[in-house]
């Protein structure tokens, strides 16, 4: 029985791991439940979308190029500025879910340095510089 | 009691993998007519339906053992009136958020290993962003006609590979030993520690190249790669490339979900109850994995993609 356990603990998550899965459960969680949320007051007219919704069914059928032009639609990061709309509210659930990894990486940079894993350190900034470009919208912002 | 119960849920979920079969006819009923039909039809009809479907979907891919997105995009994207670069946008999205659900489970396990994931996460992120912008680039019927060939090739892959339990990696390569690609964890069936380590390192990374740019330009999650790779190849025991493979989805994913996000490809009002749909299907799943038999609907599943894969090529053919 003593053994099991101990033959368990030592099969265990490394520290930083686990700080890496807590933060992405309580955020993954928060993101679901303010789409959730977002997605209601969408629906129900609370505030005005951006795009009304009886529209929308001519518009999903469009290219992407399409639909920003004929919906007047923002891209890129032009979401942030029409938040007040109930259509663009849920796009907060959204980047939530999709900044959960970047925020996760720049937890482990430290743990990293401390262990003077120096390979890792490099990978794990590297990954945060590719993922924080796709995000700028730098790369090809602009219509389809 | 309880055992009748879900006696009676696994009939439940037999019918609803049989409406998931059937679902295609009578999507393909609709949308025959949906160039004319579909502006009557009110705004809340496709997103109910959508929600629905992604339900069933969820439950079926738990069972069925692969990722919704890999259902999600050659389905919706087939028979329903969205076009594909939203649903590629969307697919994402739902590929992200059942990794993100996902990982915190598999990381603290062990089950999914940083060590594993982080140098093959790099890779593939970010020619998954390469992937985005080259589907996003290339005419819409060549990407349809490479997502059904892509398709087609999933449902032979799943028919025919066969995963090992536990493969025998004798020495480390000097890339596995430097990265320090190698952990253990509690195999609780067995009540024992099993230590693993990978070999054949380069090429496996090479290949995330190519699974990286597949994800980002179908949209897809890209587990029914990540798995093969990680564990036919790489060396990986079954439970660690399938726990790994689902949270690099969440790192993959996140980098092309970004540019699809910036293009504009996202529409709320079909994303969400996609998302919710198939995560809410998926917990009803992995409660019902338990008593299910999911051999079965592993094969209805390669059925279901053979006959999406073979949709999506037509279309983008022009025929379908």
């Amino acid at each position: 029985m003593v053994k099991a356990k101990a033959t368990r603990e030592s099969a265990q998550a490394s520290p930083e791991q686990k700080r890496y899965a807590d933060l992405l459960f309580y955020g993954a969680w928060a993101g679901i439940f303010l789409m959730i949320v977002t997605y209601v007051i969408y629906l129900t007219g609370l505030l005005d979308p951006h795009i009304p919704l009886n529209e929308i069914p001519h518009l999903w059928r469009l290219s992407v190029g399409e639909f920003l032009h004929e919906a007047n639609a923002p891209h890129g990061w032009g979401w942030a500025l029409l938040l007040g709309k109930g259509d663009y509210l849920n796009f907060l659930g959204i980047v939530l879910l999709a900044f959960m990894t970047i925020v996760g990486f720049l937890t482990l940079i430290p743990a990293y340095v401390r262990k003077k894993d120096w390979p890792f350190v490099v990978i794990v900034v590297l990954e945060v510089l590719v993922l924080a470009l796709a995000a700028s919208g730098i790369l090809g912002a602009g219509g389809h | 009691m309880i055992q009748r119960f879900f006696q009676r849920m696994q009939m439940g979920i037999g019918l609803a993998a049989a409406c998931v079969v059937a679902s295609p006819a009578w999507a393909l009923a609709e949308v025959t007519g949906a160039a004319t039909v579909d502006a009557t039809k009110p705004w809340w009809f496709w997103p109910l339906i959508l929600f629905f479907f992604c339900f069933i979907l969820g439950i079926i891919a738990v069972l069925a053992g692969v990722g919704g997105g890999v259902l999600y995009v050659p389905l919706v994207s087939g028979f329903f009136p969205f076009h594909l670069d939203f649903v590629r946008g969307a697919g994402l999205l739902v590929a992200l958020a059942g990794a993100l659900a996902a990982g915190p489970g598999l990381l603290r396990r062990n089950l999914a290993n940083l060590r594993l994931a982080l140098p093959v996460a790099l890779i593939a992120s970010t020619c998954a962003i390469a992937g985005a912008f080259l589907g996003l680039a290339l005419p819409t019927n060549v990407v349809q006609i490479c997502l059904g060939a892509t398709i087609i090739f999933i449902a032979v892959l799943l028919a025919t590979s066969k995963n090992v339990e536990r493969p025998e990696v004798k020495v480390q390569d000097a890339i596995g030993q430097a990265l320090g690609m190698s952990g253990s964890y509690f195999e609780e069936s067995t009540g024992e520690v099993v230590e693993w380590k990978t070999h054949r390192t380069l090429p496996g990374l090479i290949l995330f190249i190519v699974i990286g740019v597949m994800a980002g330009m179908f949209g897809l999650g890209a587990g029914w790669a990540n798995v093969p790779v990680l564990n036919l190849l790489m060396g990986a025991p079954l439970k660690v490339a399938v726990g790994t493979s689902k949270f690099l989805l969440s790192i993959t994913d996140t980098s092309a979900a970004w540019v699809y996000l910036n293009k504009g490809c996202v529409i709320p009002l079909m994303a969400i109850p996609s998302i919710v749909g198939l995560m809410l299907g998926s917990f009803v799943g992995v409660r019902v994995l338990a008593v299910a038999k999911p051999k079965a609907i592993r094969y209805i599943v390669i059925g279901v993609l053979l006959f999406a894969g073979l949709k999506a090529l037509l279309k983008g053919l022009g025929i379908g």
